[in-house]
């Protein structure tokens, strides 16, 4: 599959509705490099969606631009421009009176795409959402929450966009499926690298997917724009302090794994064991619980690699 | 004391028929089999006429009137009074009020019926298409579905189960009154009926006839059913 991907820049973008007193996108300027996830989060009135929906042109500019690989938005027609923008929501939004192929095939078939076309595809997107060839051919009520997220990912995937918006997508999805959801988002997009942005209001999923995260505050305004390292680490003011939340020493942790840090030999006997992926964060869980100061990093296959300390953890 | 009519029942002459008619039976076969071809037969043919046109004529009307309904809600409310109102007419009535105006006709039977599917038509095909959930819309417009595609490719179909629960409904309710199209013209399963009650109530005629109209309505409202489940295979499968 080829692998395509779009600059996107916000440029002064803003949204003022008629006879409300502050706007709700104000003035907002990024860049989102090729290829790199952008989680836009915030509370809720800081006009993350509104963000989201001023791409494709669901809600209209009020000033300011948008551009796609330097194209305004403006310049293209409004539904070419959709058709060429991957879409997941929330809700999904799955047609429930067409089966998981023909809602995969949605835009291929207004791109003319033949009936075999769409269901080699369909069976293609099937597979690499993690969902078995056979789910081709239920009908959206016959899936679970989860499945039905994964077929709306791989509906929006259909036509191999270069940017894809995702509006909350794993909101309304259960704790479990949905860290599970996550990572194979995040594997699904080593692969494909496409330039994505990504709405939550969920501080750890942001740090957790986002290349970059841009956190809005009330009316619209963005307050900081940044790795999650440095939102952690360096947050640019009260506000964003606080949206991280007390405890973002320990997010940051969730950064960072075992594999990272220097691993150091000696006895091991009764030290409790963990796989080098394990995210640090993980890992500080277990030694507090624990009650122990070091821990075994092991490879995949239970192998040792060496000691890690809670000195270098907390470093 | 001498009784007037001698000792046996009170009944009519009904002919030279059976036994069975004579005596006017609840259910005389031979009679059944007599008039088969020249009344029940003919009957029933011209009843299912009369249905099947007003049904089509009035599910015409109700898509065009449900489609502006939809698209402008100021047109909705002013149709929905309209329906309701010709729906409280009672029947009897309604023919009655048009009978100076269309004559004993086919058409005053056709404009009756029709104004009776309306109501039950028209509300259903507004409300199946604005049944349809906000987030599939969103992600029809999202994708880059214009208007009339959204409008063919996911609205019509998603309102299709209650626009055929609506036809369902109609369908039935007209089989049942077209009976009372024999009042203004000889036609229908309601003809043998009234013929019936001229000649003293002979039992078998309106048992058959009546029969007849009930079972066409079941058969009727079957096939829809079946239709139902071939046009919607989505909406019935369980989660």
């Amino acid at each position: 599959m080829p692998t395509e991907a779009a600059e996107l820049v916000f440029d002064e973008a803003t949204k003022q509705y008629p006879g409300r007193p502050e706007p709700a996108v104000d003035r907002l300027s990024l860049t989102v490099a090729a290829g790199e996830i952008c989680v836009l989060v915030g509370p809720s009135g800081g006009g993350k969606t509104t963000a989201l929906k001023l791409v494709n042109r669901l809600i209209p500019l009020s000033s300011g631009d948008i551009r796609i690989d330097g194209t305004s938005i403006a310049d293209h027609d409004v539904t070419e421009l959709r058709r060429s923008i991957g879409y997941v929501i929330q809700q999904v939004g799955l047609f429930p009176h067409m089966t998981v192929e023909a809602n995969i095939g949605t835009v291929p078939r207004l791109f003319g795409r033949p009936r075999t076309w769409i269901r080699r595809r369909s069976g293609e997107l099937l597979e690499l959402v993690g969902l078995d060839a056979s789910y081709a051919r239920r009908y959206p009520a016959q899936l679970s929450g989860g499945e039905r997220q994964r077929v709306g990912l791989a509906r929006a995937l259909a036509a191999n966009p270069p940017l894809m918006l995702m509006d909350e997508p794993f909101g309304a999805i259960d704790p479990i499926i949905r860290a599970r959801l996550q990572d194979e988002f995040l594997r699904l997009q080593h692969e494909l690298r496409k330039t994505v942005v990504f709405v939550t209001h969920d501080i750890d999923e942001a740090i957790k997917v986002g290349d970059r995260i841009a956190i809005l505050r009330e009316g619209g305004r963005l307050a900081q724009y940044d790795t999650p390292a440095r939102i952690l680490g360096q947050p640019t003011d009260e506000f964003v302090a606080e949206f991280v939340g007390a405890d973002r020493a320990l997010k940051a942790l969730a950064l960072r794994s075992l594999a990272d840090l220097p691993l150091h030999d000696g006895a091991h006997d009764g030290l409790p064991r963990l796989p080098a992926g394990t995210t640090l964060r993980d890992a500080l869980a277990l030694l507090v619980a624990e009650g122990s100061d070091r821990v075994v990093v092991t490879d995949g296959d239970g192998g040792e690699l060496g000691i890690a300390t809670r000195d270098d953890l907390l470093a | 004391m001498t009784p007037l009519l001698g000792a046996g029942p009170v009944i009519p002459d009904f002919g030279s028929g059976s036994s069975c008619e004579q005596t006017n039976g609840w259910f005389c076969t031979d009679w059944l089999s007599a008039h088969w071809g020249d009344t029940l037969q003919p009957a029933l043919v011209q009843h299912v006429e009369l249905s099947l046109i007003a049904v089509a004529a009035g599910f015409a009307i109700a898509a065009v009137l449900a489609i502006a309904g939809f698209r402008w809600h100021l047109v909705d409310a002013p149709v929905g009074a309209v329906a309701d109102f010709l729906y409280t007419i009672p029947s009897l009535a309604l023919f009655q009020l048009l009978v100076p105006f269309t004559g004993l006709t086919e058409t005053t039977v056709e404009i009756a019926l029709v104004s009776y599917t309306l109501l039950v038509l028209y509300r259903n095909m507004v409300e199946g298409l604005r049944g349809v959930p906000d987030d599939v819309l969103e992600s029809a417009r999202g994708m880059g579905l214009t208007r009339l595609q959204t409008f063919v490719r996911v609205e019509l179909p998603l309102a299709a189960p209650t626009v055929l629960a609506g036809l369902r409904i109609a369908t039935v309710s007209t089989i049942s009154i077209a009976t009372v199209a024999a009042f203004v013209v000889p036609k229908g399963l309601g003809e043998p009926i009234f013929i019936a009650l001229d000649q003293n109530l002979f039992k078998t005629e309106i048992l058959a006839a009546g029969g007849l109209a009930v079972a066409l309505a079941l058969a009727a409202d079957g096939l829809l059913v079946l239709a139902q489940r071939a046009i919607t295979p989505w909406s019935r499968t369980p989660a």
